[in-house]
Order: structure tokens, then sequence, then C-alpha cells
């Protein structure tokens, strides 16, 4: 049985709702790749040397996976998922997100299809620092005009399904980096995205707190099928992936799948 | 909840907060009282011209206030009795006005000598009060009431004679010698060195004009019966005989001074609200930098663009809001105090601005209109700024913003 707020939206003729939501779409798709690259690759050229960020990048990633990014600093970690998420565009190659070209969409379709199909992660201030932690979990489904109760409803399940049942009402400022970065992953899942992108999501956090994230994350992950795309250098947290794509130099160097789930 | 998002960035950067509404609630106030000062000046002089000697309106032959000379000098009777019992008007006081030479001897300077008749007259602009020295007319007194600048112009004292020479009504030669009975005084420099008064069968006999006079200075019954005097006047004076004129009519100069002073002061206003909208675009620009992570971080979350201008908009317009809403407030008591302690001048500053015709004494004008206009101005001009916001947002780059 799937937990109450993992189950996708009821289509509840909610105006601005995405129609013929991704989710949806994809249960019925044969390939179950969310995310596809076909030789993306992104150059910087506001300097006077152009970087080359990303070389020749292609990637699936499935429903459900649970995949680290690896690769030292400047390695591309950052621009692939800023791709990804369609923050940022590719230079060159195609990327489809749940069968949409992302990179055909104007900025304001753009800007709707990652409220409504990306939860984002960020290394550290995620949160608005003027909301509560309950506030800033209901903020995008505000966005999406949910209604009040069902904001508040999934927002406070959300908090639960993290461990911060008890800090709900608390400000940004008054949690620590690791309750922050849990609210940041509750957040995220608010919408019902499609999956979640985090860049180095525990690189400001201590070890404990970084475990602890990570439990949350991989927990999700193997309980509701939430899929995970984050991006790290910890060996630690790369330990915790179930596939892990090593990036060198922009380039895709190895893309490992584990047999075993590690939890 | 976008409300409630910017409700609480305004008092998230509290410094910033109060320093944006200091300088609002500052311009409102300044701007306030220099129009109050100005405004108040004006009309303390109009007043002072008005209450002290012209009157709200007067009754003259056709023509004469264009040229004002005693050729246009009509029978005080039957005047006077038509202008009993009419509606709004309470009193009627004849006067027989015209430029004569003033004359010691040794100092000459031209002056306006004004038949009264002096219990009338001191009912309508109590002038008994203004007397600083002799004493007061009487109707059938033969000396002559002169005004403090005229006396210390020609250094006449109480009981020195006053030799006044000019032309009289159809052209005859006036001339007479007066002793001085009485000095007067009045804060307004212009009518201080014009005034000389003779009691009205006096100065029919010194102008050769028997039984005439030049005007009818009507008191009306309130300020506010103004125009109902005036309508009920020209009923019994036709306009093709009498000019029937109020106050502005017979000012015209005066009022269009005024009003080219206003616009001269369109460019100091003009500087302030470009001082005021400079330090509030420098505030802006400062807290757009400051919160650009932050708004990479909504967009890339999925916040739209123009939701986003819209909340920081809000937050500018509501500070803009308060800050004018403060100054309207803080403008009373300090546009109040000046209205009750008026700012003095002295010295030669003092002396400069009588020569322009202004009593030396700046009372406040007190009147809600100016703070509101003000306070409007400086709103209108906070929300212009406030738009400001939507063109940074819609050009932000989200990856480059959350980089910084
Ligand atoms: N906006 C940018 N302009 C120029 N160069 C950039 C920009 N963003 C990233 N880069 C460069 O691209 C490379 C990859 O950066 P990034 O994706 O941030 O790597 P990582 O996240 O793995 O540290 C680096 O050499 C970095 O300096
Ligand atoms: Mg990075």
């Amino acid at each position: 049985m799937t937990y109450a707020p993992f189950k996708d939206w009821e289509n509840d003729g909610r105006k601005g709702a995405p129609r013929g939501g991704l989710t949806s779409n994809l249960k019925n798709q044969i390939i179950m790749a969310v995310i596809k690259l076909d030789k993306v690759s992104k150059i910087y050229d506001a300097g006077k040397i152009p970087v080359q960020a990303l070389d020749q990048v292609n990637l699936e990633i499935e429903r459900g996976e649970f995949t680290a990014i690896v690769g030292p600093s400047g390695s591309g970690k950052t621009t692939l998922l800023n791709i990804i998420g369609g923050l940022d565009r590719p230079s060159s190659g195609d990327i489809e997100v749940g069968g949409v070209d992302v990179d055909q969409l104007s900025d304001n379709k753009l800007i709707d299809f990652r409220k409504d199909h990306i939860g984002f992660v960020f290394q550290s201030y995620n949160l608005i620092p003027v909301l509560t932690a309950l506030e800033n979990v209901e903020f995008v489904m505000l966005l999406q005009k949910r209604s009040r109760k069902e904001r508040l409803e999934r927002a406070r399940e959300l908090l639960q399904a993290v461990g911060l049942e008890d800090k709900m009402d608390k400000r940004p400022s008054e949690l620590s980096g690791g309750q922050q970065q849990r609210v940041a992953v509750a957040r995220a899942l608010a919408p019902k995205p499609s999956f979640i992108l985090a860049d180095e999501p525990t690189a400001n956090l201590d070890s404990t707190s970084a475990g602890n994230l990570l439990d949350i994350m991989a927990k999700l992950n193997a309980q509701e099928g939430i899929t995970f795309v984050f991006s790290t250098h910890d060996p630690r947290v790369i330990e915790r992936a179930r596939r892990v794509v090593t990036l060198v130099d922009g380039a895709i160097a190895s893309d490992v799948r584990k047999s075993e789930p590690v939890q | 909840m976008l409300f409630r998002l910017a409700w609480r960035n305004i008092w998230r950067n509290k410094r910033r907060t109060f320093i944006t509404l200091a300088s609002i609630l500052f311009a409102v106030l300044f701007a306030s009282l220099m129009e109050s000062l100005q405004k108040g000046a004006w009309n303390n002089m109009i007043n002072n011209i008005v209450t002290f000697h012209m009157g709200y309106i007067q009754v003259h032959q056709k023509g004469y206030w264009d040229e004002q000379t005693l050729d246009y000098a009509y029978p005080l009777e039957p005047a006077i009795t038509k202008t009993l019992g009419l509606k709004g008007v309470e009193d009627a006081l004849p006067r027989l006005e015209s430029f004569a030479l003033a004359s010691t001897g040794s100092n000459t300077m031209g002056v306006m000598v004004t038949g009264i008749e002096p219990e009338g007259e001191n009912a309508m602009t109590r002038i008994k009060s203004r007397l600083t020295a002799g004493k007061f007319l009487q109707e059938n007194s033969k000396g002559a009431l002169i005004a403090a600048g005229i006396a210390e112009n020609l250094k006449l004292g109480i009981g020195d004679t006053l030799l006044l020479i000019g032309q009289g009504y159809h052209g005859v030669n006036a001339a007479g010698k007066y002793p001085v009975e009485g000095i007067v005084k009045y804060p307004s420099p212009d009518l201080n060195r014009l005034l000389v008064f003779l009691p009205l069968k006096e100065a029919q006999w010194f102008y050769g004009a028997e039984g005439m006079i030049t005007s009818l200075v009507i008191r009306p019954t309130s300020p506010k019966a103004i125009v109902k005097a005036q309508n009920s006047l020209k009923s019994v004076f036709p306009s093709d005989a009498y000019e029937v004129m109020d106050w502005k009519a017979l000012l015209p100069d005066l009022l269009e001074a005024k009003k080219f002073d206003s616009a001269g002061n369109v460019i100091v206003y003009f500087i302030l609200y470009t001082i005021i909208a400079f330090g509030l675009f420098g505030t802006i620009l400062m807290m757009l930098r400051e919160r650009q992570y932050e708004f990479g971080l909504l967009v890339a979350i999925g916040m739209k663009r123009r939701r986003l201008g819209a909340v920081v908009f809000l937050e500018v317009v509501l500070l803009g809001l308060v800050g004018a809403l403060a100054g309207i407030v803080a403008s009373m008591p300090l546009v109040g105090y000046f209205k009750v302690n008026p700012i003095q001048f002295s010295g030669g500053y003092s002396e400069m601005m009588e020569k322009f015709g202004f009593e030396p004494i700046f009372p406040a004008e007190f009147s809600f209109r100016i703070f509101f206009m003000q306070a409007v101005i400086i709103f209108v001009l906070t929300a212009l700024l406030a738009l400001f916001p939507f063109r940074r947002i819609r050009r932000l780059k989200v990856v480059e913003a959350m980089r910084s």
C-alpha cells in the first residue's frame, strides 16, 4: 500500500494542474526512462577561454532509481543536474524529461514544468528565510493552486516523513543544517514531482546529519519508489547509491549499477 | 501567502526598512512643510491686504479699477442706500481714494490719500488697533492719520505738518496742509508705505469732490458669504454702470505672482523628488542584489517571474504607503507648530523681503490637502520605482543568480 503523500495527485480538475501529467503518462510507457540525455554538451564561453563543462553526455535514468553523480569538483556535476532540471540549457544534444523535450519549452512553460515535475534540493539555502518549515513545504503547492486544506495536510505528512513533525513552525534560521536539508527534501516532494534532483545535498552537513539525510532519501526511494538523482563527492554517500555515474572533465567515465541494494 | 511573504520580507532587514520608511517620511514632511510655508506666506500677505484695507468686495463706477483716477468718482447717495438690507451684505464703507504726493518740504513720496468714515472703517479693518502714536480720526478731524512707513520716510511725528499735493476731481488742483494726528503700523510693508487717511468730508474737500466717493467697500456677513453678497450687489448695481469686484478680481497681479512663485518652486520640488528617487532606487538595487540567490531559488522551484516581481513590488509599495501615511501624520504637528509660531525673519533678510512686499513672517498654512497631495506624489514616485524589480527579475538568470 502506498502512503498517502506519495500517491499521485488525484485528477481533481484543479486550475493550472499539469494536464496529462507526466507521471501518469509514464506508467503506460514501456521504456521507463524518466530522464534521457543524448550527446549533451555544455560549453561556457563567457570568459576568455571557453570551458567545456559537459562533453557528449549520454545518460538514461529510470523511474525508481537512486543514482549518484560523482566526480571531483569542477567535473560538471552541477551543470549536468542544472540541465536535467531545466535550469540551464545545453549547448548541443537532446534532452527529454518524462517524454518532454524541455529544451523546446518557453521560459514560462519551463517554470511550470519544474514546479510540477521536478523536486530540487540544493547544497544549502534551500528555504525561503521568512517562511516557517511548514510554509516552505506548502509554498510550491500554493503555486500549484492547491487548496489550503490539501496543502496543510500534505505539508504536515511530509515533514513527519522526514522526522520534523516537531519543527513545523520554525523558521530556517532556527533549524540546524541537517534539519534544513530535510525540510528541503519535504519541500521537493510536495508537488509530487517525477523525480528529485539534489546537488551535493550533504556537502555542508556533518557526517551524522549527512547519514541521517541519506537514510531518509534511501527510505523514500525504497518504500515509496521516489526517483533520486544526487551529486556528491563524499565516499560515504557514494556508498549508499544503487547506481553511480562518474564524471571526469564533463564526460561520463563510468556508470555502475549495484545489484544489491545498499541499505 | 504572497502578501504574507511580502510583509515578512519587509521586516526581514529592519534597518533597511527603517531607512526607507524614514526617507519617504522625511520627503513628505519636507515637501509639506515647504509648501505650507510658501502658501502660508502668500495667503498671509493676501489676507493682510484684504482684511487690513482692501476688503473682500468693492463697488466702483465701471472702469475705475483699471485706471484708479478720481474721474470715476460717483455720488455717495443713493449708492450707499442701495446696499442696505442686501443678502450677504453686513455693511458698506464709503471711500474716496486717489494718489497724491506727500511732502515735508525736504522729502517727498507718493501715497494713497484715502477718505474714510473713521468709525465704520474701524469696525471693518480694526484700524484703531494699529495705532502706534497719537489718536484716531474723528468724523470732523482736520488732521491726517498716516502709516508708519510714511512717518519714518518723511520723518514725521505727531503734530508735524504733512503737505499733500495732487490732482483733484475733474483736473482741479488739490493741495492741503494737515497736522499728523496719529500713526498706524501695518504688518504688510506695501500698505505701510502707502496709506494716508483723512475723514471722508476732508478728503472730498481736498479733492474738490463734494459728496463723491470712488469705492464702496463691502463687508460680507461672513467670508463664506462673498459670492452671495456679490450676487445681490450686482442686482442693484447694474454692470453697465458699475463694477462689483471680489478680492480675487481686485488683486489679479498678486494672484498671478503667487502662481508664478509656485511654478518656480516646482524646480525645488523636482530636485527634492529626484534626491528621494535616487535614494530609494539605491535601496531597491541593494535589496535586489542581496536577494539574488533567493530569487533564483524561487524561480527554480517554480515561481513565475511575474509573480515574484509582484511580491517585490508589493513590498516596496507597502513601504511607500506606510512611509507616506507616516509623513502625513508627522507633517501635522510640525506644520501646526509653524502655524502657531510663525517663522520670523530679522535683519537684512527681513528688509529684503519687505522690499518684495512680504511681511517678514511666515505663518504656515495648515491644510490637509497639502499633506495629502505631497504624500500621494511621493507614494506614486515609490510605486513607479517599484516597477524596476520586475525588469530585473524578468532578466534574472537562475543558474547565475544561484552561483553567487
Ligand atoms: N556559469 C559558468 N560560467 C563559466 N564557467 C562555468 C559556469 N558554471 C560552471 N562553469 C565551469 O564548468 C565546469 C563545471 O562546473 P560544475 O558543473 O559546477 O562542476 P561541479 O559541480 O562538478 O563542481 C567548471 O570548470 C566550472 O568552472
Ligand atoms: Mg557543483
